[in-house]
């Protein structure tokens, strides 16, 4: 029925091949392998929300001994592009240049220094003169497309690359439209419809290493860009667009990544490191303090209209989702994040009729971009939460709910072909699917039954709440990943990948798939990974990929590899290279007769016939084939302080074969304990001129081990038969689940609905006041 | 400015500029485990240990350091023989991106030299304050308990 599940790499825990160098301290990071004299550059931002700038003088700056260059927009080439880290065309709108004319939002840039210390490039930032000439802002996203609104770019040449909606004149960056059948009639046939907002905030993913660049001038006259980047290829490509170079006079190589969860796939701050080591002709690094990386890309926060209708059989009629998303000052990601909030959510139940429509608009506010979940995020908080209102009005158990409609094996949603990244989608049906074991799973270990509608006497309720979740495996037709690997003399491999390890281990799961075609041990391998003048393209690591959409490369590449292999030793052993198996280091015949892979790579390079042994590959995929999850938390309410705490979060998750289990778990737990934190306490705070108030991780606090609740992951294996062994993907879909599953338990519990994220003590007492308000009345 | 330190275990004499921070001075003169994630105190990422207690680096004055002993990640454990805390986080998968992991691993150590045998609370409690943003700290937590077992 299905394929062998049983392998002797894949499957295993094996530790992280940079695991111990890590534990060590060693120079790892793009801040520790900073060479001799190199310059630190830093930026000058803007105090407005949005303005002209009416004259810069740097002259004074530059006067300053110890400044080797300063940027701004009298000095550096205007090129309309944009800062998402995607293929090309890019779908995001081209409404960028590494220095503008005007400001957008409060920390955009100006201008940029490169000193011989932080101390002289603050103090030359501080001798910048600009005049700005102040401008209306637009900071409530919902009149941001109000007529008479200030236009926020309405400079004549931003422009979108790709033939998509783009009116910047009425701050629309980008806007979807999908329909499949009529909804009204849908609604006509329900017994009950239901149609409410929910609002989630804006959030930064607070990797503890900031971004962070190093460009050095080459003695060649090339230059090379050492960076902590998701997407290093697009990197090269982007920056030779600014510099308006070819490519290949860019090197850009990635070491280990302190965090990224989609911040680090923006080229941000390469550019402007590549022009201050340009003009100073010396090594500038750039790295973001941490009130800067607040301002650097956020999630996007959005309102999202959520219509349904259901019959009391529990089935379904018809959806209507609307997105309102605020991209802030620029249209970073903003067309496929709204795509996302359809495309990763409506396949999941079986609606017979949908409407999507999203719009994204510019505000004077920080700027949206990538982050983990990538729209899906937001609009589960909405389908999830109404899936619990729909039970609840029709009187069933918001899992048997559920269990009843979402998507089967061999099923396919209409979504899937009509809404893409930007256009249309690719047709899938599903293959893989292991969500009625993740619901079954997930609620023995909560204990649902047990638990659910159970709040207790006294002030402190508790309740139980769940939702379920998908998400996808790469971008079907778009995302290439390359691999390359060749043999050494001692039996070991070394694999090349442009695939982007940031501190997921994706080079370790990458390694276990060479590994195990080639029946070696991981410590056999040898990865490098991300260095764009030695290994093969990759899109990068974004839109869960990398396991399932480079790791069938480095399969592919494993495999030719094997063959060969195979070849050699026939000549070795005097037997048919189809009767030759590789297993355990060895090359073996049926017969027991056996040879060390170190011959066969002997005789490959020194002895006969020489040739060195390596294959290149690269894949694409036609399908995305989703991971499918359902979460569970148990809360404790305060309903004296409307304090939310909660006890304890499952989540199970069918990621296809976990390559690496220890791996997917820590994926998972990392994921859903952002979530968490985002439901309950991270937000962005504004002053009416629109600058963030709590730029620090004091202000804007994150959980730490203090706020975690006891955390349970299942991995429910499944096997898809177009992943490398059976694998989807599994980074990104833990972190849609915590606020609409808290959400949730928080009805159980105290019997409020919360539709706007995060749920602070004064968001829950205020509803807690509500709620015995109307009982009173 | 000189400032004498014994910095794992070996007396150096270091050159301060005026009021550089010890993250500054430290990581200047090539400890590049202590790492600098916010410079503000709140991400623990430098943490260090000065005679045995964690403290963030970048909240000290590196004149603050002049006659005490520096512990650093550099310090606790070799590529052939690392320290148990350093096997245990690699064992336990408590190391993703692996920023976070210096300042966590000398935070857990404070914590083991005072407590050999901590309960999970405990080490809730000692890894308050470094910031992690890949693990969900379940699997860090797991890895300090199961240090301490192998230690015991």
């Amino acid at each position: 029925m299905s394929p062998k599940r049983e392998f002797e790499v894949v499957g295993k825990p094996v530790a992280k091949l940079d695991g111990l160098a890590l534990a060590r301290g060693g120079k790892l990071f793009v801040a520790d392998l900073l060479p001799r004299g190199c310059l630190v550059g830093r930026i000058l931002t803007s105090p407005y929300a949005h303005a002209r700038i009416a004259s810069i003088d740097a002259s004074a700056a530059e006067a300053l001994p110890g400044v080797h260059a300063v940027l701004h927009h009298g000095n550096v080439p205007r090129v309309m592009r944009t800062t998402a880290g995607q293929g090309a065309p890019e779908p995001s709108p081209y409404d960028f240049t590494t220095f503008d004319r005007k400001v957008r939002f409060v920390g955009d840039r100006v201008a940029a220094v490169a000193a011989e210390s932080e101390a002289i490039a603050e103090e030359a930032l501080k001798r910048i003169k600009v005049e700005y000439e102040v401008l209306p802002a637009v900071l409530d996203v919902r009149h941001a497309m109000d007529k008479g609104a200030p236009v926020i770019h309405d400079e004549p040449d931003c422009k979108v690359v790709i033939p998509v909606p783009y009116e910047p004149g009425r701050n629309l960056a980008a806007h979807v439209d999908t329909r499949v059948g009529d909804t009204a009639e849908g609604y006509a046939e329900a017994d009950v419809v239901l149609e409410h907002e929910y609002e989630c905030q804006y959030a930064q993913h607070t990797p503890i290493e900031p971004h962070a660049a190093l460009a050095e001038p080459l003695p060649d006259g090339r230059l090379r860009i050492t960076t902590s980047t998701q997407v290093p290829f697009h990197v090269r490509r982007i920056v030779a667009q600014a510099l308006g170079w070819p490519v290949s006079r860019l090197h850009v190589v990635k070491p280990r990544v302190g965090g990224g969860f989609g911040a680090k796939q923006e080229v941000l701050i390469e550019d402007v490191a590549a022009f201050l080591a340009t003009r100073a002709g010396r090594p500038v690094y750039l790295e973001l303090s941490r009130s800067e990386e607040f301002l650097s890309r956020t999630r996007h926060p959005m309102v999202v209209r959520l219509k349904t209708g259901a019959r009391k059989d529990g089935s379904l009629t018809a959806v209507d989702l609307g997105v309102l998303s605020n991209t802030g000052a620029y249209g970073s990601h903003a067309l496929t994040v709204a795509c996302n909030c359809g495309s990763k959510v409506l396949p999941l139940y079986r609606w017979p009729r949908l409407g999507f429509q999203a719009d994204a608009v510019y505000t004077n506010l920080p700027v949206g971009g990538a982050y983990r979940g990538y729209g899906a995020t937001q609009a589960y908080i909405a389908m999830e939460i109404q899936m619990d209102e729909l039970a609840q009005a029709l009187g069933l158990d918001p899992l048997e709910f559920r269990l009843r409609n979402h998507i089967r094996k061999g099923e396919t949603s209409p979504i899937f072909a009509a809404l893409g990244e930007g256009g249309e989608g690719v047709e899938q049906s599903i293959d893989s699917i292991g969500l009625d074991a993740c619901i079954r799973q997930g609620a023995r270990a909560i204990g649902w039954k047990k638990k659910r509608g159970k709040p207790g006497a006294g002030p402190l309720k508790r309740g139980v709440g769940m939702c379920c979740l998908m998400q996808g495996s790469s971008i079907p037709k778009v995302d290439m990943g390359g691999a390359s690997l060749k043999m050494n003399e001692d039996g070991g491999f070394n694999l090349l990948v442009g695939a982007t390890d940031l501190g997921t281990g994706s080079d370790t799961v990458l390694a276990q798939i060479a590994a195990e075609v080639l029946g070696v041990s991981v410590e056999q391998i040898v990865v490098r990974s991300s260095d764009t003048d030695l290994t093969p393209f990759d899109v990068g690591a974004y839109a869960s990929s990398t396991t399932y959409l480079s790791g069938q490369a480095v399969r592919k590449a494993a495999l030719d590899v094997a063959g060969q292999i195979r070849e050699v030793a026939a000549e070795l052993l005097d037997a048919r290279p189809a009767e030759i198996a590789l297993a355990g280091g060895q090359v073996r015949t049926a017969d027991g007769r056996a040879l060390p892979l170190s011959r066969v790579a002997m005789r490959s390079l020194y002895e006969h016939d020489q040739r060195q042994i390596a294959a290149f590959a690269s894949h694409i995929t036609h399908k995305s084939p989703p991971p499918f999850s359902a979460h569970f938390a148990e809360v404790e309410v305060d309903t004296e302080t409307g304090l939310v705490r909660v006890v304890k979060y499952v989540a199970a998750v069918d990621c296809g074969t976990a390559i690496n289990p220890q791996l997917s778990e820590g994926q998972t737990e990392g994921a859903v304990l952002n979530g968490i934190s985002y439901a309950l306490c991270e937000e962005y705070l504004f002053d009416e001129k629109g600058r963030m108030r709590n730029d620090s991780l004091r202000e804007y606090k994150i959980f730490s081990t203090r706020d975690m609740p006891e955390l349970v992951t299942i991995l429910v294996p499944t096997y898809e038969k177009t992943g490398p062994y059976g694998a989807k993907s599994v980074s990104e879909i833990g972190i849609n689940g915590p606020i609409p599953a808290i959400s949730n338990a928080i009805f159980d519990a105290v019997g409020v609905r919360l539709r706007r994220a995060p749920f602070t003590p004064e968001r829950v007492l205020a509803a807690l006041d509500e709620l015995a308000g109307r009982q009173a009345r | 400015m000189d400032i004498h330190v014994t910095v794992n275990g070996r007396p150096e004499v270091w050159q301060a500029a005026p009021g550089e921070s010890a993250l500054e001075l430290i990581r200047r003169l090539g400890y590049t485990s202590v790492k600098r994630g916010c410079s503000q105190g709140d991400c623990g990422a430098c943490t260090i240990l000065v005679d045995g207690q964690a403290m963030r680096a970048c909240l000290l004055v590196a004149a603050q350091l002049e006659g005490r002993a520096v512990t650093t990640a550099e310090g606790l454990g070799s590529l052939d023989r690392p320290h148990p805390l350093q096997r245990a986080f690699v064992d336990a998968g408590a190391v993703q991106c692996g920023f976070c992991t210096p300042g966590m691993l000398l935070a857990s150590q404070a914590l083991l030299v005072e407590t050999p045998r901590p309960d999970a609370t405990a080490v809730r409690e000692a890894l308050d304050g470094n910031l992690c943003r890949c693990t969900g700290y379940k699997k860090i937590v797991e890895a300090v308990l199961l240090a301490a077992e192998r230690m015991a």
